[in-house]
């Protein structure tokens, strides 16, 4: 058993082309993460697309890399320009940008990749260990479990990054109701159809998903035409032993906040390092600098965290099939796409695919840790790339992306509705990550949702007590309500009535 | 809540008009279905709309009550000429790919955005739009080999006529 684990983990490391690949992808998502305004969904969904009509491991090998790449490469921008190139590179401007100030831009780069390594290592570690042990409780689950963790991602995701609760439930609720369009899986009735029978299949996932992360974006850009990069002089990257030894207590602990965030469903990459830079603040008695001039600890904190977060968000991902983010979301998309069905399944039927996936993410680490101290001239040739010629070329890809997976105009024509629609959703507040969410998660949703209720036979009484009975029912039961709860304006004014009155009481 | 939230020019609008949609969609899956089951076809979906148009009328109302924001014009600051340009080059790409092919649809939609984005003359256009192009189709026609349309460039005898070379040299 342990033997064959570790022959399939060792897969990609001994095929030339996988290889490759691996590396290729760890490559694009580096510079695609590191140009400001390029996010890593918008490379994951864009060069995912192409890759639909491989063999499923060479596209699984590109698409770790990317990941993987991606989540490091926000860094640099947020070092060298103070503009995250991805959300998970917030926390680490906060730090990286005031040291590339004092000219120490090289160190804090060096820095941050040798501990998001560090990061990414105990993320596939705790990978490896725990998701054969989660998927086996998994198979325990209940279609009730499974809808009420479905909707806790989506309100996650939805109450989390956004402004506003209410737009976060709009749009995981467009995805959903995007994700029924087509014939009813269980009894084959149209829906949403219009007497199209170009509908029946719904609409497609690539669409909906180049067209909010590619082309929106892409058009977003298109407000930032003039801004130019800033040039930094960058010395030396590699740092001394010593000052990784001196960080890796303070690692260890951020990664595991970094796991642990990244495998809840619903919050990944970007939530894990400000709580771990918040963790890393609160644990520094005595930084050399104060955080937020340039302390490496509010450096380290928040990119051990976003990769070790990776290893983290594989484990709902392929245990349960419920993503953790946007970027997990398109990849359990692309893993369906494949013929794959990441579940608790997954582990019994295809092992090889699990150990295959653990290995390029190592391999991908490795990768990243070797192109992330090297390259640094090219690098900032790429990132000094004039955007007047970058957008074109990313709107070239994305509607050849669209079309490519189904040889398909229309999804072309759908891919730019959504382009626009998650145009003005930027523009005005509403997050697009929720709807694409929705989106994977609508049929997981539906079907379990049928199942619970013709289970009990179609008595919301029964479905209730049968929440209130299972433990593990009735704790996602109660998250879902409090997190509902907590972001709604009566809980606010509950407790600002709490507090007006704890000073009463105290004297 | 804030009373010194703003809304952006035609925010307004585009909240009634999610929340019209939403109206849509409640109105299409109570057709689905009706109210037959809790297990129909048509319940999760009507489930679905109705959270939208919920949150929707809440997202409508709040933004009516916010302050317009007059210092912002719609086309200058939300839609600017640029991003509204790019959006009709783009269903013109759409509409063309097919019939002409992707290299010269390519080729000519690279120019003209380039051209118009970055303002600085026919020749740098041409040049970028064609390395750019030259890119794009080495890594993803031939290393990843995915098929596109081929339209009115004869791409594939052209393949041929370079690897007959090839094979000539040999």
């Amino acid at each position: 058993m342990m033997l064959e684990a570790f022959s399939y983990f060792t897969t990609v490391w001994f095929d030339p082309s996988l290889l490759m690949l691996v590396a290729l992808g760890t490559f694009a998502g580096i510079y695609v993460g590191a140009i400001p305004g390029l996010s890593v969904t918008m490379a994951v969904s864009i060069l995912i697309s192409f890759t639909f009509s491989w063999e499923v491991y060479s596209a699984l090998s590109l698409i770790v890399g990317i990941f993987m790449g991606g989540v490091y490469g926000g860094s640099r921008t947020a070092i060298l320009l103070n503009i995250p190139g991805a959300p998970s590179a917030i926390a680490t401007a906060f730090d990286g940008y005031p040291l590339a100030q004092k000219g120490q831009a090289g160190e804090a780069i060096g820095v941050s990749t040798v501990m998001s390594a560090v990061g990414g290592f105990i993320g596939i570690s705790v990978l490896a260990v725990a998701a054969p042990t989660v998927s086996e409780f998994a198979l325990t689950f209940q279609p009730r479990d499974y809808f009420l963790l479905a909707i806790l991602g989506i309100l996650l995701v939805g109450s989390l990054s956004g402004e506003s609760l209410a737009k976060g439930i709009f749009a995981g609720a467009l995805g959903l109701l995007i994700g029924t369009v087509g014939l009813d899986p269980l009894t084959a009735q149209e829906r949403f159809t219009f007497g199209m029978i170009d509908l029946w299949g719904g609409i497609s996932f690539i669409a909906v998903m180049i067209g909010m992360f590619g082309i929106s974006e892409a058009l977003i850009q298109l407000r930032h035409l003039d801004k130019t990069a800033v040039k930094q002089k960058i010395d030396r990257i590699v740092p001394s032993w010593a000052s990784v030894r001196k960080y890796l207590p303070l690692s260890l602990q951020t990664s595991s906040i970094g796991v642990i965030i990244g495998a809840l469903p619903g919050t990944g990459g970007d939530i894990a390092a400000l709580m771990a830079y918040d963790h890393a603040k609160r644990v520094t008695k005595s930084p050399e600098v104060p955080f937020g001039q340039g302390a490496k600890e509010g450096l380290v904190a928040p990119e051990t965290a976003n990769n070790a977060a990776v290893g983290g968000a594989f484990i709902p991902m392929l245990t349960l099939g419920i993503p953790g983010d946007a970027v997990t979301a398109i990849i359990i998309g692309a893993l369906y796409i494949h013929g794959l069905n990441p579940g608790p399944m997954l582990m019994v039927d295809q092992p090889q695919m699990f150990w295959f996936i653990v290995g390029a993410l190592v391999l991908a680490n490795i990768f990243m840790l070797i192109f992330g101290l090297t390259g640094i001239r090219l690098f900032t040739k790429i990132v000094e790339l004039p955007r007047a010629m970058l957008i074109p070329m990313i709107l070239m890809l994305s509607i050849v992306g669209a079309f490519a997976v189904n040889n398909s105009i229309t999804d072309v024509y759908w891919m730019l509705g959504f382009g626009v629609l998650g145009y003005f959703m930027k523009l005005y507040g509403y997050q697009v990550g929720p709807v694409i969410l929705g989106v994977i998660l609508s049929r997981l949703i539906d079907e379990n949702w049928r199942r619970a209720i013709i289970s009990d036979r179609e008595s919301l009484s029964e479905l209730f007590t049968g929440i209130v009975t299972s433990p593990l029912s009735l704790l996602l039961f109660i998250a879902v309500i409090l997190i509902f709860v907590s972001q709604t304006p009566l809980w606010t004014r509950a407790k600002r009535r709490l507090f007006s009155r704890a000073p009463d009481a105290a004297p | 809540m804030n009373k010194d939230m703003t809304r952006k020019p035609g925010e307004v609008v585009f909240a009634l008009l999610l929340s019209l949609i939403s109206f849509g969609a409640v109105w299409q899956a109570y057709g689905i279905a009706g109210f037959e089951a809790l297990s129909s076809p048509g319940a999760f979906p009507m489930a679905v709309a109705s959270v939208m148009v919920i949150s929707s009328v809440v997202i409508a109302v709040k933004t009516l009550r916010a302050k317009p924001d007059t210092t912002h014009s719609f086309f200058t600051d939300v839609l600017p000429p640029a991003a509204a340009m790019m959006i009709v080059f783009i269903l013109l790409y759409a509409i063309a790919l097919k019939p002409l092919g992707f290299l010269s649809t390519s080729l000519a939609f690279l120019f003209v955005s380039v051209l118009i984005l970055s303002r600085r003359g026919l020749w740098y256009s041409a040049w970028v739009s064609l390395v750019c192009l030259a890119a794009v189709y080495v890594i993803f026609r031939l290393v990843f080999s995915v098929l596109m349309p081929e339209g009115i460039v004869p791409e594939r005898e052209i393949l041929a006529f370079i690897a007959h070379l090839f094979e000539g040299t040999k």
